[in-house]
């Protein structure tokens, strides 16, 4: 243990679960959840849909609420939670010096405008001019500000007063991956004492799903959990929608300021296979040897998110290492992208807080029994990047 | 015997390769000769029909093979040919550089173009869905990766053998400023001892300029477009939309040296602060862009009077001009007066997510060419924000320091300082 340990503090979650910590790990702890499911909105696809949320308990004003999209009002309100789970909201000097990192991808598209133009394009030859025509007179001014990639980070410094500094990265679930290999890079060097990081993804619309899709990585049919889903239809993600925020500390600011600390960030690694030429089993594999996994059962976070080959590589990665009893959470959450990994470690850190596992999530994971001092958690990327964090226990 | 520790025990931060592309051309020698000659680069659009617009004018890079193939096609060519002059300059590798890549790059749609084509290659009612149903029989990764927000790096990653997984990012218009930002911090922390950071736009479509047009933000001088982008002056009327990119070969002093490399100039400080007061419209107290100057020198370990020349944001719209002139003279006072500050987007135009990066480049090469570019269309001064904006012609000086300003829609700024030689 060391003052410049990165520790996390403050954990904001939202799923089709619910929202908060202590109503995820309730509900991920009870063995016979069964996940929340949409499957006829976006059909053949099925996806988790977002919870009743009460937006105005973490964005107060209605007028910012009207200048966000569900994207980043979604990821505002999960920031929120962590900041008031770290007991850091509202403080002024805590959050005008904290540093903010937000893992986004884009925001969403106004699908009449869209839906409009598309269907005149029919009929017409100039293309281009109709684009001129519908976009001038039908795009509403601020539409724009509500899609734009850090513009969710813009709304955290607006609604939260994080204003410390404030970077977006973009890029799936490695701009999860990044943002917490960074800010704990950040902490642990001196360069940082406490940040915001996090992201959010708002699956339930058409170019959200589209962004999969274009791939063909969606899992059509019945729903299936995350490690059956080869040899079925489609490419096996299930999306959800969701965000997960986490409060990282120096230890030494952490405990100077009374902080309740959940969990040691012990490692964050990333890598960046060349799928095409078949590196990725072994990328995930040298993960696995570089984060130094402790002796005995270990339990893992998975991020799988069912897309065929990045999880049957995941899956034999794991094989090799028959300790490791692994939760593949989107089996109940879905496929959050740029969420996926601040939600696996921020699993990964109630586990060690309550000194507890998780329940299988599926008859085909094996049974941890132990109280985990170390977990870990991972984020394969479904079509690229991959990367892993262990965490321990704060005591 | 330089010191390879800066004023905090941190390697110093040394630039051994530059490479850039922006509307004046391709290449370093290029845009430098056409920079300090007062060209500009913004031209009538041509690359896309311009009935209905409000603004028709830009600074596109227009003479690219990708030039016509979408945000995603061009944003990677325009990261690829800087990246490359950068690389071969520094001496490094071109296909095992060996160091972590930072991307500055413009979030990532579905280009209209492909929109069109998917949908009227399917059957079925007019409902958005009937695109998914045409994706998911497409069988190929091409369009799929347009739509990929980290794609551009991964690409760039294979293409220059960069190490680990690359960053993009986006912090609007501070994006290039960040990307180099990101870049010094990792050499700081010993994590790597080179890095390559670029910034790269080029998502000039027809909808990016609508939108910006929506917002009022954009110049709409279109008569004269290479009159129309006028940081500083009375009556400027807001930024002209712009493509480019820039990339910097950052390495540890230490590295450098011991590799006999040519060092460009030095990195010494970086700073940035967030605003919290709007969307798209600065603090009116500037403290936010303060803040971030401030930062930028202390990290630097200088006094203001240590800045002897100021490459400014300088979009040349109305409010972002005034701020900036705000920010400046609270932090330099008086002394204001007798340091240059000028734009380069009065000819090259806001190349958004590279500008930070195209600005970084252009003042680095300032320094080590001993001419300030000018501010050009300086014309009808402001005379409320009084500045020596080296107005309309470059002009010689031997420069030490260089302040560069980043201030991004949504309230993200970072200021980076440079030097030409270890301070």
């Amino acid at each position: 243990m060391n003052a410049h340990d990165v520790v996390i503090t403050g954990i904001g979650l939202v799923s089709s679960l619910g929202e908060g910590p202590d109503v995820h790990w309730q509900k991920l702890t009870d063995p016979g959840l069964r996940p929340v499911l949409d499957a006829e909105r976006f059909a053949p696809y099925t996806v988790h849909p977002l919870p009743e949320i009460d937006w105005n308990q973490q964005i107060a004003k209605r007028g910012d609420q009207r200048q966000m999209e569900t994207w980043q009002r979604l990821g505002t309100y999960a920031a929120g939670l962590a900041l008031d789970d770290a007991g850091i909201k509202g403080n002024d000097a805590l959050c005008s010096t904290m540093d903010l990192v937000v893992a986004a991808g884009g925001g969403e598209r106004d699908i009449a405008v869209d839906t409009d133009i598309l269907a005149a394009s029919a009929d017409r030859s100039d293309r281009d001019v109709l684009l001129n025509e519908k976009l001038t007179t039908e795009l509403r001014p601020t539409l724009f500000l509500a899609q734009l990639s850090n513009l969710l980070a813009g709304n955290i410094s607006i609604v939260h007063k994080v204003t410390g500094s404030s970077r977006t990265f973009m890029g799936e679930e490695g701009a999860g991956v990044s943002a917490l290999e960074t800010a704990a890079a950040r902490i642990g060097a001196g360069q940082s004492t406490h940040m915001l990081v996090g992201g959010a993804f708002q699956t339930e619309h058409v170019d959200m799903l589209l962004g999969y899709e274009l791939g063909g990585y969606l899992h059509r049919g019945p729903w299936q959990s995350v490690w059956n889903r080869q040899g079925g239809q489609g490419g096996g993600v299930v999306t959800g929608s969701g965000g997960a925020f986490l409060v990282l500390e120096q230890r030494e600011h952490a405990q100077k300021r009374g902080g309740r600390i959940y969990a040691t960030l012990d490692a964050v690694l990333s890598a960046r296979a060349r799928r095409t030429k078949g590196e990725l089993e072994g990328s995930i594999a040298g993960l696995f040897d570089k984060a130094d996994l402790p002796e005995g059962d270990l339990l893992a976070i998975s991020g799988a998110s069912g897309a065929h080959k990045a999880t049957a590589a995941e899956q034999a990665a794991l094989a090799a290492h028959p300790q490791i009893a692994a939760r593949g959470f989107s089996t109940l959450t879905g496929h959050m992208k740029e969420a996926q990994f601040p939600f696996a470690v921020a699993l990964a850190a109630l586990a060690v807080h309550h000194k507890a596992g998780y329940p299988a999530f599926d008859p085909a994971e094996r049974n941890f029994a132990g109280t985990p001092q170390q977990v870990l958690a991972t984020a394969v990327g479904y079509h690229h990047f991959e990367g892993l964090a262990l965490v321990r226990a704060a005591d | 015997m330089a010191t390879m520790k800066d004023h905090m025990g941190r390697p110093v931060v040394a630039v051994t390769g530059i490479g850039i592309v922006t509307s004046l051309g391709i290449g370093k020698a290029d845009n430098w000769a056409a920079l300090t000659s007062g060209t500009s680069g913004i031209r009538s659009i041509t690359r896309f029909p311009v009935e209905q617009l409000s603004t028709r004018i830009s600074g596109m890079v227009d003479f690219l093979p990708s030039s016509s193939k979408g945000a995603s096609a061009l944003t990677y060519e325009l990261a690829e040919k800087a990246a490359h002059e950068a690389v071969a300059e520094s001496g490094f590798g071109l296909e095992d550089f060996g160091g972590p890549l930072f991307l500055a790059s413009p979030p990532m749609e579905l280009d209209w173009h492909d929109r069109f084509a998917l949908y009227n290659s399917g059957e079925g009612d007019g409902e958005p869905d009937r695109l998914l149903e045409v994706a998911r029989g497409l069988n190929s990764f091409d369009l799929f990766e347009t739509a990929q927000f980290g794609s551009i790096a991964d690409r760039l990653a294979d293409r220059f053998g960069t190490r680990g997984l690359p960053i993009t990012l986006s912090t609007a218009c501070a994006s290039g400023a960040t990307a180099i930002q990101l870049g010094v911090e990792a050499i700081r922390r010993g994590e790597a001892d080179r890095a390559l950071s670029i910034g790269a736009d080029g998502s000039a479509t027809a909808e990016a300029l609508i939108r910006f047009s929506l917002l009022s933000a954009l110049s709409t001088s279109n008569d004269n477009p290479a009159k129309a982008s006028k940081p500083f002056s009375k009556d400027r009327d807001g930024f002209v939309l712009a493509e480019g990119s820039a990339a910097l070969v950052l390495e540890s002093l230490e590295s450098a040296k011991a590799r006999g490399a040519a060092i460009l100039g030095i990195l010494s400080g970086c700073g940035e602060k967030a605003d919290d007061f709007h969307r798209t419209r600065s603090k009116p107290d500037a403290s936010p862009a303060i803040a971030a100057v401030k930062a930028a020198l202390a990290d630097a370990g200088l006094a203001e009077d240590r800045i002897e020349y100021i490459n400014a944001h300088g979009t040349s719209t109305p409010e972002n001009d005034k701020m900036e002139h705000l920010a400046l003279s609270t932090v330099f006072g008086e002394a204001l007066r007798s340091i240059p500050v000028s734009s380069n987007k009065s000819m090259i135009g806001h190349t958004l997510s590279a500008a930070g990066a195209i600005e970084a480049a252009f003042s680095l090469m300032t320094m080590r060419e001993g001419v300030l570019p000018p501010t050009i269309n300086y014309d009808n001064p402001d005379p409320a924000i009084p500045l020596d904006v080296v107005p309309n012609t470059s002009r010689a000086a031997q420069v030490e320091t260089v302040l560069s300003n980043s201030f991004g829609f949504g309230g993200q700024n970072t200021c980076l300082v440079m030097a030409r030689e270890p301070v």
